[in-house]
């Protein structure tokens, strides 16, 4: 499991340096290689495409791509997220009907559809996707950070830390966030490989990472006409995507037995 | 119960709501609602005729209300891009290939995914019990529109056993419904084989066994009715991420359901079928998410709210 990871995360921080070729200029004369073993040559290993690019080195600096969208995403849904759950756990009260209320509904959404509109209306960017990412996963976030929080509260040290007269700002961030800390970690973590999925779909229709970024959804869409002749330019990307979620979401669950598991019915 | 039903109730309509929102809103983030909804080559009397019917000259709330009204009676105008159809006539048109679909795929996925739960269970710790973990694992793992592809390229393009794409006979439902359902395969296995282990160390499922009752009869039939309950609660959420998970199968596999119509009609920037199809399915989707709670509350009475 590791070993994947790592294996992941090398060559998407050192595609700049390590990929062989460049991932958006190809060579015409190049075009259409078919991978080492299938009648190509150690030049291009997994061939190339229509326009001549090679695969390994778009599928390496797809990794960074992905990655840092994944990322990115679940950095700001769980920033969002786990702040209105802080205030809606702590306050009680209006905050807390009003933010569960925004839960239910963004819940009850298809978030599939929405990107798509989302996409459609302001244009589908590196921003976009982010975007649809937070708004998708914020709710998952606010929910399970509140619910945390409303057992945390109760606690001696809260009580005792607000007879000493600490602000109520101070008491959130200091008493009660690491304690929700856990939580938080383990849902990130147990998201990053679904939000790949999520984003090489959005991608794979034509309204996630604009071209010519080496997207790996992209690639996919891109040589599914080609499947009949160039199996290998869908293929590999689509096999980068399988190996990296089936990876990460074994990290995620390992983190969950080892911090949290009482989530395991997330 | 009753006050469950209502806070529900009231849930859903609020989301129906916000839907409705975010679909005005879609047709007014790009600029004037008007040049969404008309053809490029419309005359501007065309253009007037269309600000009067829908309110654009009046204030935005009030625009809001209008397109409630329309909308609730399944007017969204005509499409752009298939000229003389209305929009929700589009999506009402396309509607049965999708249900067609997804219904299949979810009657695969329970047929497949029951028994190998049940099996996985029972033969715990066993190579069947890790491979069906390693079939869950890789579904998980697999995107949809990937698996389709490979699916294509091996059954159809290599052995030609199964047709490549469109609607057809029942040989033009298997792929996509492989490609579409084992995602959810996995997640239902995995709980199937959860709840039958809890049951299976039971004591009625003792008591069972020392009253002579063969194993075959204790596993399917004693163990498999209680252990049903939390699998066949989350069939609802499988049956509603199929229905919403559709969208790229039906594009791998050129199926001309609702997915299709909306990919195209978001191609061709026709506003109209989109925000159509949006709200039908979010309404769809809402509606089953307020059946399968509902369900849910039904039986298991400790979900409802205090």
């Amino acid at each position: 499991m590791f070993v994947l990871v790592v294996l992941l995360v090398i060559p998407a921080l050192s595609a700049d340096w390590l990929a062989p070729h460049d991932p958006i200029r190809g060579s015409i004369p190049d075009r259409l290689k078919p991978p080492v073993f299938f009648g190509g040559t150690w030049e291009f290993a997994l061939g190339t495409d229509r326009l001549g690019r090679d695969i390994l080195s778009r599928i390496m600096h797809g990794a960074k791509v992905s990655l840092s969208i994944s990322i990115a995403g679940i950095f700001a849904g769980g920033v969002l997220g786990t702040a209105l759950g802080l205030v809606a756990g702590y306050f009680r009260g209006l905050a807390d009907a009003i933010i569960m209320r925004l839960v239910d509904i963004t819940m009850a959404l298809p978030s599939i559809l929405l990107a798509l509109v989302l996409a459609v209306t302001v244009g589908p960017s590196f921003q976009t996707i982010i975007v649809v990412v937070t708004f998708v996963l914020w709710a998952l976030y606010a929910r399970q950070v509140r619910g945390e929080v409303l057992s945390i509260r109760e606690r001696d040290f809260v009580a005792r830390a607000r007879v000493a007269g600490a602000s109520d700002l101070r008491i959130i961030v200091r008493h009660i966030l690491p304690n929700a800390a856990n939580t938080i970690i383990v849902l990130a973590t147990l998201q990053v490989g679904s939000v790949i999925l999520l984003e090489a779909g959005l991608s794979f229709l034509g309204v996630g990472i604009p071209r010519p970024t080496p997207a790996w959804g992209l690639m996919v869409a891109d040589g599914r006409q080609l499947i009949v002749s160039a199996w290998w330019i869908a293929f590999f990307p689509g096999l980068a995507i399988t190996l990296t979620v089936f990876a990460l979401n074994l990290l995620g669950d390992w983190m969950r037995d080892r911090l949290d598991p009482r989530l395991k019915e997330v | 119960m009753k006050r469950y039903l209502v806070i529900r109730s009231l849930q859903s309509l609020l989301a129906l709501l916000a839907i409705s929102v975010i679909a005005f809103a879609m047709s007014h983030l790009t600029g004037s609602p008007v040049d969404a909804m008309l053809p490029d080559d419309a005359g501007p009397e065309e253009a007037a005729r269309l600000t009067r019917l829908w309110g654009l000259d009046r204030p935005l709330y009030e625009q809001y209300f209008v397109f409630l009204g329309n909308a609730l009676q399944g007017n969204f105008g005509d499409s752009i891009k298939w000229q003389g159809q209305t929009a929700f006539g589009l999506v009402l048109e396309r509607l049965p290939a999708t249900i067609q679909l997804g219904g299949f795929a979810i009657i695969v996925s329970t047929i497949i995914a029951l028994p190998v739960g049940v099996l996985a269970a029972v033969y715990k710790d066993t190579p069947f019990d890790s491979a069906g973990k390693l079939v869950a694992l890789l579904g998980q793992a697999m995107p949809n529109f990937w698996l389709g592809i490979v699916l294509i390229w091996i059954f159809a393009v290599h052995l030609h056993w199964l047709p490549t794409s469109g609607r057809g006979g029942f040989s033009h439902m298997i792929l996509p419904a492989i490609a579409m359902g084992w995602f959810q395969v996995a997640a239902f296995m995995r709980l199937t084989r959860s709840a039958m282990l809890e049951v299976l160390d039971s004591e009625y499922i003792k008591l069972a066994r020392i009253k002579g009752v063969p194993e075959r009869r204790v596993i399917w039939v004693h163990a498999l009715k209680n252990a049903a309950i939390a699998p066949l609660t989350y069939f609802g959420v499988i049956a509603g991420s199929i229905f919403t998970g559709s969208v790229v199968i039906e594009t791998v596999f050129a199926w001309p359901g609702t997915r299709l119509l909306a990919i195209d009609a978001i191609r061709g920037r026709d506003f109209p079928v989109i925000q159509a199809v949006v709200v039908t399915f979010a309404g769809v989707f809402i509606v089953a998410n307020l059946i399968v709670d509902t369900l849910y509350a039904y039986l298991d009475p400790r979900i409802r709210y205090q």
